[in-house]
């Protein structure tokens, strides 16, 4: 890899545009948008000069960048065939996010651009670190935006559903932290370097007890960011509480961190324990599917709908990726992609909803579309999933069930 | 009888400090109170010296007094602290004195005074020489307690820190009388020697030993004046008081344990680790309901004791250096925090209740950010300095297997970041109150931009502060 540092670039353009962002008068909300949009897109534009230039014959990490921090922990970032997709979806999500808040945003606009700025840093950061401590760094980096974005711009609840996103997230990754120091001394003692770089933990045995218990406290960590049943329960609060773009990102993108997590650190580093795990994982996964599916079909709050329906997408995510089959992988991804595509429309429409009939209640939008006649259609047929101007919930999910079934 | 000989260069910082505290004490006699900024610079540059001769003098270890004082790099590193310290303390309580018309004079010289003791713990060597640092340390911190004379929680806060405190001195000097009854000795060498055959006498002396310091740290179960006293005393000096006394009792701690115990670590490590495990768990759930910053900070400051005695708990070379940066991220985080509190007044008093800051974060954004900064550091987030102090201690205790304390330890960092993410919440939430009136001042301003330049740079770009606090570790090999 030659020529300029690409993702270190993707990684801090949108920080870059949040410190211009800061200078600006707070008044000029056309301009701080503009250098907002302008950051993130530059970031997009990053973003497919990497997809273009993607090796896709290789499974190893490509564009990496290394420079040593503290303590045996590295900047060490690179790409690979499980990340690029997600580096894809949150380059395109964020800017769709930004521009549903221009014009639904209008108190402390400028604190929500730079709040929606750090995130996508965070998240780019998460998706490209290679080094497990670095990893760590920008997974609890991602809270701190999103809890002010949820509890300053949020709904009623919206303090509640904020400090309980955070706390539940936290605690997994507290004992991922445990984990991942531990691993890293059973590194020490075999590779004879403290490290945190997870391509050479990977040649690094763990015997089988300890493992599990590795493994167990990465599981856990990442089980609640997907989130499996039953450690679910943050998200139908986090979601019906935040501002329309919170509800896109946390959707489309901060869904996608757990089930990254499963597929990029838990699989490949504690390949023993993770077979052990398979069952049970597999079984939380359909329940997780069904019972979404069947609580999705009893809302009458569009957003807890979608919420609860990620519930059960996210769980054919989770079953795909302990199938252990490269189909499997593939067909986990690409749900990742999609359902981020999909679901992040579907919190976009309703944000256009909402912001018209201020209100989520499904019974409110009986007829909408014979007053929004574009809008039916793109609900419809742009988002291939369930029709909004019809409480049928239940349909698109079992519907998305059978084919993620096929799928695998 | 002759004098031993003495190179007083090594005492250089020492006698800076005691020199500058003198002679602001005598100045401030021929100064009427509203006149005494000129001591405040005085003060500042004494201490600002006694930084640079520290670091100057490298870290050759050397050592003077018949053994009983050392200069290695553990001073080196932990007198710096302690000055960093006492320069943002002096920053911070600048624009208070000369509010609330305190004898500057007095004031600061205490303030020096108690970096001294600090200082001296650092350096000591002898358990006698340990035992006078921990007065000097101890004394002015009374004194400062009670300082608001017109304010009766000032007062009472004064009397029972004096009254708990002369106790914890008792115990640690007891136990300084049983360790010279069993060795013979009061050098902490000879601790060291004493390992093959250990006695009842021995443990108890360690033990007491171990109450006094645990006392000035605010470790579980010695924690108990902690919240009076830092609700009560003047606002600046419960700052300072967090920081200092546990930059003292935890250098004297790494010098007794870490240093001359290393060999027993399997007697004291476990009562060490379930104190540490305690006063983590009790901090943080009883700051969870409090309503008053200043004993939000309390309890905040025990819980963070829990965290840096895990580093001591670790017993090597690697956890003594985490402490020594741990002390370092500490004195930046709830200085800064402090420093926050310290820009504001309700009706001319202190706003020391987290509802007064409520709204504050849109009439004043700056101060939001920083106070967001300092909270989220105190909580161990990532790209601060609080998040890499806490990954070193864990770090250090994990290499020794103590999964326990680091899975204990780690949680309950889940529960600080409830009440600390509140704080910084109520910032940015609600109509700031009309009785809450904006004062600042150059003097807390400059301390709170060094604040949070150190949280942040510690925690972006942490190689220099690594470097130089891992110097530690050379002493304890």
């Amino acid at each position: 890899m030659t020529g300029a540092p690409l993702l270190s670039g993707l990684i801090f353009l949108p920080l870059a545009a949040a410190m211009i962002v800061l200078w600006l008068d707070r008044q000029r909300v056309g301009a701080m948008f503009t250098v907002a949009l302008a950051g993130m897109g530059a970031a997009l534009v990053v973003a497919c000069v990497l997809f273009a230039r993607f090796d896709s014959a290789t499974a190893a990490l490509q564009f990496v960048e290394r420079t040593p921090w503290t303590g045996g922990i590295d900047y060490a970032i690179g790409v690979d065939g499980i990340s690029l997709p997600l580096v894809m979806l949150t380059a395109v999500i964020l800017p769709l996010a930004l521009l549903s808040a221009w014009g639904s945003v209008h108190e402390r606009v400028k604190e929500f651009i730079v709040s929606l700025l750090a995130l996508e840093t965070a998240l780019l950061g998460t998706f490209l670190a290679s080094d497990l401590i670095l990893f760590f760094v920008f997974w609890e980096a991602v809270l701190i935006p999103m809890y002010f974005i949820i509890g300053l711009w949020g709904g009623l609840r919206r303090a509640y559903a904020a400090i309980k996103f955070i706390l539940y997230t936290m605690t997994g990754s507290a004992l991922m932290l445990v984990a991942i120091i531990v691993l890293s001394v059973q590194g020490t003692a075999q590779l004879g370097t403290r490290t945190f770089d997870v391509v050479a933990l990977r040649t690094v045995h763990v015997a089988m007890p300890l493992q599990g218990y590795l493994a167990a406290a990465f599981a856990l960590a990442f089980a609640i960011k997907v989130p499996v049943w039953p450690l679910h329960t943050w998200l139908p609060d986090a979601h019906v509480e935040a501002p329309t773009a919170g509800s896109v990102v946390l959707a489309a993108v901060l869904l996608k961190m757990g089930a990254y997590g499963f597929l990029r650190f838990l699989l490949p580093l504690f390949p023993q324990a993770s077979l052990q795990f398979a069952p049970v994982m597999s079984v939380l996964a359909i329940i997780g599917i069904l019972y979404g599916g069947i609580v999705s079909w009893a809302q009458r709050d569009v957003k807890r709908l979608v919420a609860m329906s990620s519930v059960s997408h996210l769980g054919l995510v989770t079953l795909g990726a302990f199938a252990f089959t490269v189909e499997a992988v593939h067909g986990s991804l690409l749900q990742m992609v999609n359902h981020g595509l999909s679901t992040g429309g579907l919190f976009l429409l309703v944000g256009v909803l909402y912001d018209r009939t201020h209100s989520r209640q499904l019974d409110d939008y009986g007829g909408v579309a014979a007053l929004m006649p574009r809008f039916a259609p793109l609900a419809l047929f742009g988002r291939p999933r369930a029709t909004l101007s019809r409480p049928s919930a239940a349909s698109f999910c079992r519907r998305s069930t059978c084919c993620g079934c096929i799928r695998e | 009888m002759t004098l031993p000989l003495v190179d007083l260069r090594q005492l250089l910082p020492e006698l800076i400090v005691t020199g500058t505290a003198i002679v602001v004490l005598a100045w401030a006699l021929f100064l009427p109170v509203p006149r005494q900024q000129p001591l405040r610079w005085l003060a500042a540059g004494g201490v600002g010296a006694a930084l640079i001769a520290t670091v100057m003098l490298g870290t050759q270890s050397t050592s003077a007094f018949a053994g009983m004082y050392a200069r290695d790099a553990l001073t080196q590193v932990l007198q710096a602290t302690a000055l960093v310290a006492a320069l943002l303390a002096l920053g911070l309580s600048g624009d208070y004195v000369s509010r609330t018309r305190f004898d500057g004079g007095e004031f600061y010289g205490l303030v020096l005074f108690a970096a001294l003791g600090a200082m001296l713990m650092a350096a000591s060597t002898d358990l006698l020489m340990l035992f006078v640092g921990f007065e000097t340390l101890s004394i002015p911190l009374y004194v400062l307690a009670a300082f608001a004379r017109s304010d009766q929680r000032s007062q009472e806060a004064g009397l029972k820190y004096f009254l708990l405190g002369a106790f914890s001195t008792a115990f640690f000097l007891y136990g300084i009388a049983l360790l010279f009854g069993a060795t013979g000795s009061t050098a902490l060498g000879s601790l060291a020697a004493r390992v093959g055959a250990p006695t009842t006498i021995f443990h108890a002396g360690i033990a007491l030993l171990t109450v006094g310091l645990a006392f000035k740290a605010a470790v579980v179960p010695f924690h108990f004046w902690v919240p009076d006293v830092y609700e009560g005393a003047p606002l600046p000096v419960t700052a300072y008081m967090s920081v200092i006394a546990k930059i003292g009792a935890f250098a004297a701690m790494l010098r007794v344990f870490v240093g001359a115990l290393a060999l027993q670590a399997a007697q004291w490590a476990p009562l060490l680790a379930a104190a540490s495990v305690l006063t983590m768990v009790l901090g943080n759930l009883a700051a969870l309901r409090q309503t008053s910053i200043k004993r939000l900070l309390a309890y905040s400051s025990i819980a963070h004791a829990g965290y840096i005695l895990t580093g001591v708990v670790a017993g090597t070379p690697a956890g003594a250096s985490a402490v020594a940066f741990y002390l370092v991220a500490y004195t930046f985080m709830t200085l800064g925090a402090f420093g926050v509190v310290l820009m504001l007044q309700r009706q001319g008093h202190e706003a020391d209740q987290i509802a007064d800051l409520t709204g504050l974060a849109w009439r004043s954004p700056a101060l939001g950010a920083a106070m967001t900064l300092f909270m989220v550091s105190l909580a161990g987030f990532p790209l601060t300095v609080g998040f890499l102090a806490k990954f070193y201690v864990f770090t250090a205790v994990l290499d020794r297997g103590q999964v326990g304390v680091a899975v204990i330890g780690l949680l309950t960092s889940v529960v600080s970041a409830y009440y600390y993410l509140r704080v910084a919440y109520t910032m940015f939430i609600g109509q700031p109150s009309a009785d809450i009136e904006y004062v600042g001042g150059r003097w807390v301003t400059a301390a709170l931009v060094v604040c949070a330049a150190g949280v942040l740079g510690g925690g972006l770009f942490p190689a220099r502060l690594t470097a130089f606090v891992q110097q530690v570790a050379q002493v304890l090999r």
